[in-house]
């Protein structure tokens, strides 16, 4: 199942584990490893949108990564194991594999003040009006994935370049929406309807409910069908489209 | 390369540092630019604060011949405050980006610092007299009454205590809709490109209500948006050329005359990926941050996340050398992409040209060396390393506080990989990913270096013997 060898450099540790176990486990602790790169990239993604303005070449290249994992993993076929495991049983052992991931030097790291990481996942807790974003610390903690997946999407700030940005890895988890339809399309329903607010975007009160995103759960009922996401994505651009005009001028 | 090495080696020695002293650090403080004027009498510093700091070399003294004139703050100003962009309700930082100077054309010196958003021209000049003798106003500036003027005085210069002056010359606004992170300028000394992660315009220093946008990679639909552009700059030689690289390992090659957008380019220089290496983090760790000509123009350097390389203008498909900077961080990426230092942005600079280097010209008879010869870079722990591209040594350096006695050789480091670490070594897992130097700059005509580490600035000079 292993097609190509060379992937075994990828990650920290990895020749410990491969030490212990002759090789048996290695095929799915590689798959660990890899979903823990891919939670890990999202929640990088996720707090992208709490600074000051997010570093355009950073969130580019974390999405290519995750781009990358996922056509790996739509090739492997072991994409739909994320939408089974939605329900965030299974999250725990990926976020602890995380953990044996970067042990070696996550000791290091705590012993040392490590600011970016651990920084941004503080101020996301005091600024979190949310139960299922509190408990959100480093990647050790337990974490639902769905909620963590959710999160991207409606945390996201509404700006041009984030927006849009965002939306490119709308389209990735799109295209597998197919495979589970209901817990992705619960994914995209409560995103979109933010976008529909002009006024409040351009009074530049957005940013101020980029944590209300969150209290949109609580508004917008049920889940909306495909056809209103690509209804959603075409007033999205037309919106981008003002905003465009607007900065740029 | 220091010490036991032939007589032609570079011994570097402490000179100065400059900073607080304090472990904790303010954020305000950290410095995010260093440059070297045309003549290397003047350093600039910028940091996140948003002010700019000059250091001024004192003349050579005479009695001293052992050691080049120290380096003293010459002028200290504001350069830019934190602004609000009330539409995407976002701050804009303050942080100077980067620092160029124009070269010296009159008393004054010019220098062009940026931040995110917008870049400006500042002039510092000297006053060391001040006009006395006024008719109708009295020494103080209040105004004599014109009835009590019986006799008329011509006005003379006096001598004051010298005072540095920056005032803000041109203000080059609202041309970037993402954030800045080069500076050129052109070798016509009349324009300048600046880039940001998406566009490069083109400025004329004297026009500040518009510019030229001279390439854009952003896509029609964002969502396709896969590559940034990291660093551009102006060939030394050619007023049309530039390069400008990208998050994907490229650089391109463009000539203005070609067309208005240059948007094709005239080069594209870029190494096949090795297979062996390949991993997740492969194409960020191939993400270029620092793109410099060399003096020549000739050859070009560039700085990835592990190596510098080294490219021929003549050939696009692989670089001429390369040089690994850090190469025992290729097994820890992940815990490096999990604390952001994946993401660190880190410098290189050339040796100066000319004088000093002809010392090694005495072994090559047959052969000019190259002059741009020796390449800087930093690195964690802060570290920092030289490469000769003559001898093909390599040096580790640390700037510390430690290693306080001027004209003290400083000590070779070494950094285990593995297994036994000896006397003397740091291992990897000790090293500290919070002192990075990203920032080093060469003096352009002497062996004076300088080394900015989170907040203190170095300078180190080669032992004149």
């Amino acid at each position: 199942m292993f097609v190509r060898g060379l992937k075994r450099k990828c990650f920290d540790g990895e020749e410990d584990i491969e030490g212990t176990l002759a090789g048996i486990k290695a095929i799915p602790s590689y798959n660990l490893q890899r979903q823990s790169l891919l939670d890990m990239s999202l929640v990088k993604l996720q707090l992208c949108h709490m600074l000051v303005e997010p570093n355009l070449c950073r969130s580019v290249l974390i999405a290519n990564t995750v781009r990358q994992i996922q056509e790996e993993m739509t090739q492997d076929g072991t994409w739909q194991m994320i939408n089974t495991q939605s329900t965030g049983q299974a999250s725990l052992d990926r976020l602890v594999s995380t953990d044996i991931l970067c042990r070696s030097s996550r000791e290091q790291a705590e012993g040392k003040h490590v600011p970016g990481y651990s920084t941004f996942t503080k101020d996301f807790e005091g600024d979190q009006a949310q139960d299922n974003s509190e408990t959100m610390s480093t990647a050790s903690s337990v974490q639902a994935p769905r909620n963590l997946q959710s999160n991207v999407w409606e945390m996201e700030n509404p700006q041009e370049n984030k927006g849009n940005f965002q939306k490119s890895l709308d389209q990735i988890f799109e295209t597998l929406e197919n495979k589970s339809p209901n817990s992705v399309e619960e994914l995209f329903s409560e995103v979109d309807n933010s976008y529909y607010d002009l006024d409040t975007m351009l009074t530049g009160m957005m940013s101020n409910t980029k944590m209300g995103h969150c209290d949109g759960l609580e508004t917008f009922s049920s889940p909306s069908t495909t056809t209103s996401n690509s209804n959603c994505k075409s007033d999205l651009n037309e919106l981008d489209h003002i905003v465009e005009i607007l900065v740029e001028s | 390369f220091a010490g036991a090495g032939g007589g032609n080696d570079i011994q570097w020695c402490f000179s100065q540092v400059k900073g607080a002293v304090d472990d904790d650090v303010a954020e305000a403080d950290i410095i995010s630019t260093v440059e070297f004027n045309h003549s290397g009498e003047l350093l600039a510093t910028g940091d996140k604060g948003g002010r700019v700091v000059i250091f001024q070399q004192e003349q050579e003294n005479k009695t001293q011949s052992h050691s080049r004139g120290e380096y003293n703050v010459y002028s200290t100003f504001q350069s830019h405050e934190p602004e609000f962009d009330y539409l995407k309700s976002l701050e804009i930082e303050e942080k100077i980006n980067k620092i160029r100077w124009l070269p010296q054309k009159n008393a004054a010196q010019f220098l062009l610092s940026t931040n995110d958003k917008t870049i400006k021209l500042w002039k510092i000049s000297e006053r060391d007299k001040r006009p006395e003798g006024y008719n109708l106003k009295e020494e103080d500036g209040r105004y004599r009454d014109p009835t009590t003027v019986t006799t008329l005085r011509v006005p003379v210069f006096r001598p004051m205590d010298l005072m540095v002056e920056a005032s803000p010359r041109r203000i080059f606004a609202n041309a970037h809709t993402y954030h800045i992170n080069s500076i050129s300028i052109n070798s016509d000394y009349e324009t300048y490109l600046s880039a940001d992660d998406l566009r490069i315009n083109l400025w004329h220093l004297e026009i500040t209500d518009r510019s030229f946008n001279i390439v854009d990679i952003k896509p029609a639909n964002m969502e396709e948006l896969t590559e940034v552009i990291t660093a551009a700059e102006f060939h030394p030689n050619s007023c049309n050329t530039f390069v400008y690289s990208s998050s994907k390992g490229t650089i391109r090659l463009c000539d203005m005359r070609a067309s208005a957008l240059c948007d094709r380019h005239s080069k594209l220089f870029e190494e096949p990926e090795d297979p062996s290496n390949r991993s997740f983090f492969s194409e960020i760790i191939s993400s270029i941050s620092d793109v410099k000509f060399s003096h020549s123009g000739r050859y070009m350097m560039t700085r990835d996340y592990l190596s510098v390389k080294i490219w021929d203008l003549n050939m696009e498909n692989r670089p001429v050398e390369t040089y690994q900077v850090h190469e025992y961080l290729r097994s820890k990426l992940c815990s490096l992409y999990e604390n952001d230092c994946i993401f660190d942005k880190f410098e290189c600079c050339w040796n100066g040209s000319d004088r000093q280097q002809r010392r090694f010209s005495t072994e090559l008879f047959f052969f000019l060396p190259r002059l741009c010869s020796i390449v800087m870079t930093g690195s964690y722990n802060n570290f920092f390393r030289m490469f000769d591209r003559n001898t093909k040594r390599d040096i580790t350096l640390e700037a510390s506080r430690e290693n306080n006695k001027p004209r003290t050789v400083l000590k070779p480091r070494k950094v285990c990989a593995s297994g036994k670490r000896k006397k003397d070594e740091i291992s990897v897992d000790s090293l500290d990913f919070n002192k990075k130097i990203l920032h080093t700059a060469w003096h352009p005509k002497e062996n004076i270096i300088a080394v900015a580490t989170t907040n203190n600035l170095y300078i180190f000079q080669d032992k004149m013997n």
